[in-house]
């Protein structure tokens, strides 16, 4: 899988470039570029579910970004590294490779996942549901109850950003209590 | 926007709204879904909403039916949900089997699922662009 390596190190480098970019506008870019290599990984693993869903939110954050974004004066916040900062960042990388070398030994091979579950799905979809596309059955047949939490949790964020970005009973900018900070 | 862009957004905005339409439907059938679609359809709304404005939005897109067709999806799926009690348990495909696999009244509950959650992402995501487009904070200019 060589290809995978590719688009991962892609991917990387467009992680790296968003994250040093100096320009917010940029960044974003960088971020879609990113998304649009998740999209393409997700093509050579055979999911094209996975793969239309990513490129199309990815589109949407894109435009909800740089309409959001541009034009806003955003400063950029320096602050001092002193050795304790340098220190806490060593120790706690530090643990989290080891523990991540240890938790990673035990997964099984790529592309030779565990079937015990996923066996029945694809054995007894068709059976069951009636349902040609074996993803849309289980998302919205057996796990049904994962959707329904992913479907509340856009509702939350939708009445989030709608409360957030109200215009009545937003007081204005003079009349506004002593900020906090 | 210039006039070509105006222009070419006449012609695009309702193929890309028929494309994720068909999405929705064919969530069953066919890779998609309703998450997808429902993205998709709402990237039409944006598109237009890029295109002409927000006036032009604003006359054509009535700000009622944004959360109406949020909270109308979320309930659908609910209660869809909530039906499958009256043959079982929660969630139970209770019309499973009924039409013929591989054609599109097949599958039971689940296109109804895939039409809610349609109906909720597109309102929904866009309900969030046009907000963070419109309602701008305080203290910035109103650049075109």
């Amino acid at each position: 899988m060589p290809e995978l390596y590719a688009v991962m190190t892609f991917m990387l480098i467009g992680a790296v470039i968003a994250v040093s970019m100096r320009g917010l506008l940029s960044s974003v870019i960088a971020v879609g570029a990113v998304g649009l290599g998740l999209c393409v990984m997700f093509l050579f693993l055979r999911a094209p579910d996975l793969a239309i869903t990513q490129l199309v939110v990815e589109i949407l954050m894109l435009i909800i970004l740089i309409r959001a974004t541009i034009g806003r004066g955003v400063s950029r916040i320096h602050c001092e590294s002193g050795i304790w900062i340098g220190a806490s960042f060593m120790l706690f990388s530090g643990v989290f490779i080891l523990a991540a070398c240890a938790a990673l030994k035990e997964i099984p091979d790529f592309g030779r996942a565990l079937m015990r579950v996923s066996d029945f799905y694809i054995k007894n979809a068709l059976n069951k549901t009636g349902a040609a596309n074996i993803v849309t059955s289980i998302i919205l047949d057996f796990r049904a109850y994962d959707t329904l939490g992913e479907a509340t949790v856009l509702f939350a964020s939708v009445m989030g950003v709608l409360a957030l970005m109200r215009k009545k009973g937003r007081k204005k900018t003079d009349e506004r209590d002593e900020p906090d900070c | 926007m210039s006039l070509i862009v105006k222009r070419i957004t006449r012609y695009t905005v309702g193929l890309i709204l028929l494309y994720g339409i068909y999405i929705v439907l064919h969530g069953h059938l066919t890779p998609g879904g309703g998450f997808a679609g429902g993205v998709i359809i709402s990237l039409s709304f944006i598109h237009f909403v890029l295109a002409f404005g927000r006036k032009e939005a604003k006359k054509n897109i009535p700000e009622q039916f944004l959360s109406l067709g949020e909270s109308f999806g979320a309930m659908f799926f609910l209660a869809i949900g909530l039906l499958g009690i009256t043959a079982g348990f929660f969630f139970l495909n209770f019309i499973a089997n009924t039409g013929t696999p591989f054609s599109l009244f097949s599958a039971g509950t689940i296109p109804f699922c895939n039409i809610a959650i349609g109906l909720k992402v597109g309102t929904g995501l866009f309900a969030i662009f046009i907000v963070l487009s419109v309602f701008k904070l305080s203290g910035e200019g109103d650049k075109k």
